[in-house]
C-alpha cells in the first residue's frame, strides 16, 4: 500500500504543475502586473516609477514565462511563473499583495470555514440517508413518488434562494437567530445555526435522490432476496443489510470532500458574514491578488488529490475484496 | 523637530493646499519607537505583526480589534487629549439640534464596532432590526426607504418614519462626466481653426442632447444633480445662483435652469457641419465610439440609454464595452474617442478639479485624460491655484469655468448625492464627504437602542413549532403504512380450483 501511496503522490506533481500553469495563464490573460500594481496603488496619481517599484518589491518585474535576456536555465527560472510557483510546492505561500502572510491567514480562517462546513456535511449525510431510506422503504408508493418529486423540486431551486429565503423567514420574520455574523468560541453556534440549516436543506434534493438510487440498487440484489426469504423483517433487511452495503459508495463519495471542507463556501460565507477561506478567495479575486488566488487554487488542488487518495484507501477498508497494488 | 511634540515643515513658495495634505493619513506623525519595534526581524513573516495592522496614534480611539474581514473594534483612548464639541456650525445646525453638545468633551461613545457585511440584503435587514446604527441606501432598498418628490426632494417612507429613522443627504464632492478625447480629429478637432470650431460645436450639441436629469432619475434613483461645470457643490468656486448655470446647455426660465431643446442641439449640429447626423461634405453618417466599463447584462439598459441620447442627433453610437483594466489602458494611451470617468475630491479646493483640464497634465500618466489644451485656461489656472479663497479667486474661477463650458471638453455629467440613514438613538451625525473625523462627536442613547431592539426583534416561536408539527404529521402516513405492512401476513399461494 505504501508503494501505491508514493506512486499516487508522484502522479500528483505533474497535475499540480498543470493546475498552477492554467491558473497562471488564466489570471495573466486578464491582468497584467501593471494592472495589479495600479489596483494596489490606487487609480489616482500613480506614476510609472511607483508601478515599477511595486512590481520589483512584489517580484512581478520579470518576464511572465520566458526570460529571453537570461542565459541557460535562467530563461525559464528567472520568470514570474517559476519564481512564484516553485515555493508553492514547499507550501511557502509567501505574502499577499498587502504584505500579510498568506499562511497565517489560511491558518486563521480555515476554522470558521470548518465550523460551517463540518456540521453541514455530517448533518447533511444523516438527513439524506434517513430521507432516502424512507423513500426506498416505500418504493413504488405515493410516498416514494412525492418524495422524488420533492427532491427534484429542491434540486431545481437555486442555492441563493435557500440563503435569501432562510434569512428572510428565520431571521427577519421570525427573529429566531441572527441574520449574519460570526463570533469565536461557543458564541459561534447562534450564528452558525441558520447557515447550517440552509446548507443541509439545500442539499437534501440532490443527496437523497442519489442515495435512494444506491439503496434501490442494493435492494434488488440476491443477498437481500435471501435475507427476505429467511423471514427477516423489512426494517432489519433495510438497516442491517442494505444500509451497510449501500454505505460503501456513500462513504467513499463523502471521503473525497472531507479535505475540501477546509476551503469553505464562497457564497454561503459571503451572505452569512463568516470570515472563512471562501470569502478570503472571493476578496482576492476582486482585488486581483494573484498571490492569494494562486495559493488557494493550489491548496484546493492538493486537498482534492488528497481526498481522491483517501477515497481509494477507504475502499480497502470498507470492501475487503479490494486490494491496492 | 521643534520639541518633543512639535515639528515644522518649510514650504518653498506658496502652496495653500498643503493644509489639506496635512489632514491625510500619510501625514500622521509616527513615534520612531513604534517604527523600530515593527521593523524587527520576524515581526511580519508568518505573524502579520505590522504597524498598519496595529496602528499607533494619539487620536480619540484605539483600534483594539482589527479584522477587516469580519469586524474592527475601536475603544475610546484614555490618554486622548480631549476635544470640545464645536460651538459653531453651518446655518440651520443649531435649529437641527446639532450644537446641543457644544463645548462638551469628545469622544462620547466608549466603544465602536464596525462589522463587515459583504451582501446588501443581510446588511439592510440588520439595520432595520436595529443591530446597526447607521446605513447607506442600496439601490435595491431605495424604494423601501425613500420617496423622491416631483421637485427632487427626498422624504422617508412611512415605514421608516414609524421606526424613527432619520435621513441625511449631501451632495458628494465628486463629478461623473463624459469626456471627449482632444487627440481625436472628429471630437477633438485637430488641425486648423475651422476644424477646431467644428469639433467644438459638435461637443456642444452632444452636451445639450444628453439628458442627465433623466439619467439621474432612471439610473441613480434621483440621487444626484446635473453638472454645470467641473466644480461640484461644496467646493469653493461653485456657484449656486443663476451664474452657476451653464448657458451652453441650459436656458434660465423663472430663475431655474431648463435644458435647451433638442432642436437647438440639432441646429448646433448643423453649424458643426453634421446636419441630420451626416457629414455635410461627404454625406457619410456620423459614427462615434464610446469606451466604457461594462460587466454584464445589467449594464445593457444603461448602454442603450447612451445610444438613444446620441440617436436624438442622428449620431450612431458604437459602444466599446470592456473591463476596467483594458479601459484604463485605452484612456492612458489616448486610444479613445469618448469615455466616461469620474473624480472624487482629494481635498476641498477648486485646484483639485480644475487641474483635470490643465494643459501640462495632458500626458499618458497625467490626470487631464481629455488631453484638453487651452492656453488661456492654463494661464488662469496657474494664476488661481496658489491663491487664497476670496472674491479675486472666485472671479478667475468664473472665467475658467466659462472657458471650459464654451469649449465643452467634457459633457458635465452629474454630482452624486449621498443618502444615509440613522436610527433615532444616534445624535450629532452630519454627513461630510470630506471630513473623516466626525466619529468622536457621535452620541448614542444606548437605553433607547436596547429598548427598540427588544421591541422590534421579539422571536416568533410558533413557526418552528408549526414546522415540527408538519414534519410529524407528514411522517404519520409513512409510519402507519409501515405498521400495516409489517402486520400483513404473506399472501398464501393460490391453488387451482
Amino acid at each position: 500500500m505504501i508503494a501505491y501511496i508514493v506512486r499516487r503522490v508522484l502522479y500528483a506533481i505533474p497535475i499540480l504543475v498543470g493546475v498552477n500553469l492554467i491558473t497562471f495563464a488564466l489570471f495573466f490573460v486578464v491582468n497584467t502586473p501593471d494592472d495589479m500594481a495600479r489596483m494596489q496603488l490606487g487609480v489616482k496619481r500613480v506614476t510609472p516609477e511607483a508601478i515599477q517599484k511595486w512590481k520589483a518589491e512584489h517580484g512581478y518585474d520579470k518576464p511572465l514565462m520566458f526570460n529571453a535576456s537570461a542565459a541557460g536555465a535562467g530563461r525559464l527560472t528567472d520568470t514570474i511563473f517559476f519564481q512564484k510557483s516553485v515555493r508553492l510546492f514547499a507550501f511557502d505561500f509567501g505574502n499577499a499583495d498587502d504584505g500579510r502572510s498568506i499562511r497565517h491567514e489560511i491558518a486563521r480562517r480555515m476554522w470558521p470555514s470548518l465550523a460551517l462546513a463540518l456540521p453541514v456535511f455530517l448533518v447533511g449525510i444523516a438527513v439524506n440517508i434517513t430521507f432516502s431510506l424512507m423513500m426506498a422503504f416505500f418504493r413504488g408508493t405515493y410516498l416514494d413518488l412525492w418524495g422524488v418529486v420533492l427532491c427534484v423540486a429542491m434540486m431545481s431551486i437555486s442555492g441563493l434562494f435557500y440563503i435569501i429565503g432562510g434569512q428572510y423567514l428565520v431571521s427577519k420574520l421570525w427573529n429566531l437567530v441572527p441574520i449574519s455574523g460570526y463570533a469565536g468560541g461557543l458564541d459561534a453556534s447562534k450564528f452558525l445555526m441558520l447557515p447550517v440549516l440552509v446548507g443541509v436543506v439545500s442539499g437534501i434534493g440532490f443527496g437523497s435522490r442519489w442515495y435512494r438510487t444506491i439503496f434501490l440498487e442494493e435492494m434488488g440484489k440476491d443477498y437481500v432476496r435471501t435475507a427476505r426469504a429467511k423471514g427477516l423483517a423489512e426494517t432489519t433487511v433495510l438497516f442491517r443489510h442494505v444500509l451497510k452495503n449501500g454505505m460503501i459508495p456513500i462513504l467513499t463519495g463523502a471521503v473525497v470532500v472531507i479535505p475540501l471542507l477546509f476551503m469553505g463556501s464562497l457564497i454561503t460565507e459571503s451572505f452569512f458574514g463568516i470570515p472563512g477561506l471562501g470569502s478570503y478567495t472571493i476578496d482576492a479575486i476582486q482585488s486581483q491578488d494573484f498571490a492569494i488566488v494562486r495559493s488557494m487554487v493550489f491548496l484546493g488542488s492538493v486537498l482534492y488529490i488528497a481526498g481522491l487518495l483517501l477515497t481509494d484507501l477507504s475502499y480497502t477498508l470498507v470492501d475487503p475484496r479490494i486490494r491496492l497494488g | 523637530m521643534l520639541d518633543r511634540y512639535t515639528y515644522s515643515i518649510r514650504i518653498k513658495g506658496k502652496y495653500p493646499q498643503f493644509v489639506y495634505w496635512l489632514a491625510m493619513p500619510f501625514f500622521a506623525p509616527m513615534p520612531w519607537e513604534a517604527d523600530r519595534f515593527y521593523s524587527q526581524r520576524g515581526m511580519n513573516e508568518g505573524r502579520n505583526l505590522t504597524l498598519d495592522w496595529y496602528p499607533v496614534g494619539t487620536g480619540p480611539y484605539m483600534l483594539v480589534e482589527n479584522d477587516p474581514n469580519a469586524r474592527m473594534v475601536m475603544q475610546a483612548n484614555p490618554n486622548f487629549r480631549g476635544e470640545p464639541f464645536p460651538s459653531e456650525g453651518e446655518p440651520g445646525d443649531a435649529q437641527a439640534g446639532l450644537l446641543a453638545d457644544a463645548g462638551k468633551r469628545a469622544p462620547f461613545v466608549e466603544r465602536i464596532v464596525f462589522s463587515r457585511e459583504k451582501e446588501g440584503i443581510p446588511y439592510w435587514n440588520k439595520f432595520l432590526q436595529g443591530y446597526y446604527d447607521n446605513s447607506a441606501i442600496g439601490s435595491d432598498n431605495f424604494d423601501q426607504a425613500v420617496r423622491v418628490g416631483v421637485e427632487g426632494d427626498a422624504t422617508l417612507t412611512p415605514q421608516m418614519q414609524e421606526r424613527g429613522i432619520k435621513l441625511k443627504t449631501s451632495v458628494a464632492t465628486s463629478t461623473f462626466y463624459l469626456s471627449f478625447n482632444f487627440q481625436d480629429p472628429v471630437v477633438g478637432g485637430r488641425g486648423d481653426e475651422a476644424a477646431r470650431e467644428r469639433a467644438r460645436k459638435l461637443r456642444q450639441a452632444i452636451s445639450v442632447a444628453i439628458d442627465w436629469e433623466e439619467f439621474i432619475s432612471i439610473f441613480a434613483n434621483g440621487r444626484g444633480i446635473a453638472g454645470m461645470g467641473p466644480l461640484p457643490p461644496g467646493i469653493f468656486g461653485y456657484r449656486e445662483d443663476d451664474k452657476g448655470f451653464n448657458p451652453v446647455v441650459y436656458d434660465v426660465v423663472d430663475g431655474k435652469p431648463r435644458r435647451k431643446s433638442i432642436e437647438t442641439a440639432r441646429k448646433i449640429m448643423a453649424e458643426a457641419g453634421y446636419p441630420d447626423g451626416r457629414d455635410a461634405k461627404t454625406g457619410q453618417p456620423l459614427v462615434l465610439y464610446l469606451d466604457t466599463v461594462a460587466r454584464g447584462p445589467d449594464d445593457a439598459s444603461r448602454l442603450n440609454w447612451y445610444r438613444r441620447q446620441f440617436a436624438k442627433l442622428d449620431i450612431q453610437l458604437e459602444i466599446r464595452a470592456t473591463d476596467w483594466n483594458r479601459f484604463q489602458e485605452k484612456v492612458r494611451a489616448g486610444n479613445t474617442q469618448l469615455f466616461f470617468l469620474g473624480w472624487n475630491a482629494d481635498y476641498p479646493d477648486p485646484e483639485n478639479f480644475l487641474f483635470l483640464l490643465y494643459g501640462p497634465n495632458a500626458t499618458n500618466d497625467g490626470e487631464n485624460k481629455a488631453r484638453y489644451q487651452n492656453p488661456a485656461f492654463d494661464r488662469l489656472f496657474e494664476q488661481m491655484r496658489n491663491m487664497d479663497n476670496g472674491p479675486e479667486r472666485q472671479a478667475i474661477i468664473d472665467r475658467m469655468v466659462a472657458i471650459v463650458r464654451e469649449d465643452a471638453p467634457w459633457v458635465w455629467g452629474f454630482h452624486p448625492k449621498d443618502y444615509s440613514l440613522s436610527h433615532a438613538w444616534v445624535h450629532n451625525g452630519k454627513p461630510s464627504t470630506m471630513g473623516r473625523n466626525g466619529l468622536k462627536f457621535i452620541r448614542i442613547d444606548p437605553a433607547l437602542r436596547e429598548r427598540k431592539r427588544e421591541e422590534w426583534n421579539q422571536p416568533d416561536l410558533w413557526p418552528a413549532g408549526l414546522v415540527l408539527a408538519v414534519l410529524i404529521l407528514g411522517s404519520l402516513p409513512a409510519y402507519l403504512s409501515y405498521r400495516r405492512r409489517e402486520r400483513t401476513a404473506a399472501r398464501p399461494a393460490q391453488t387451482p380450483a
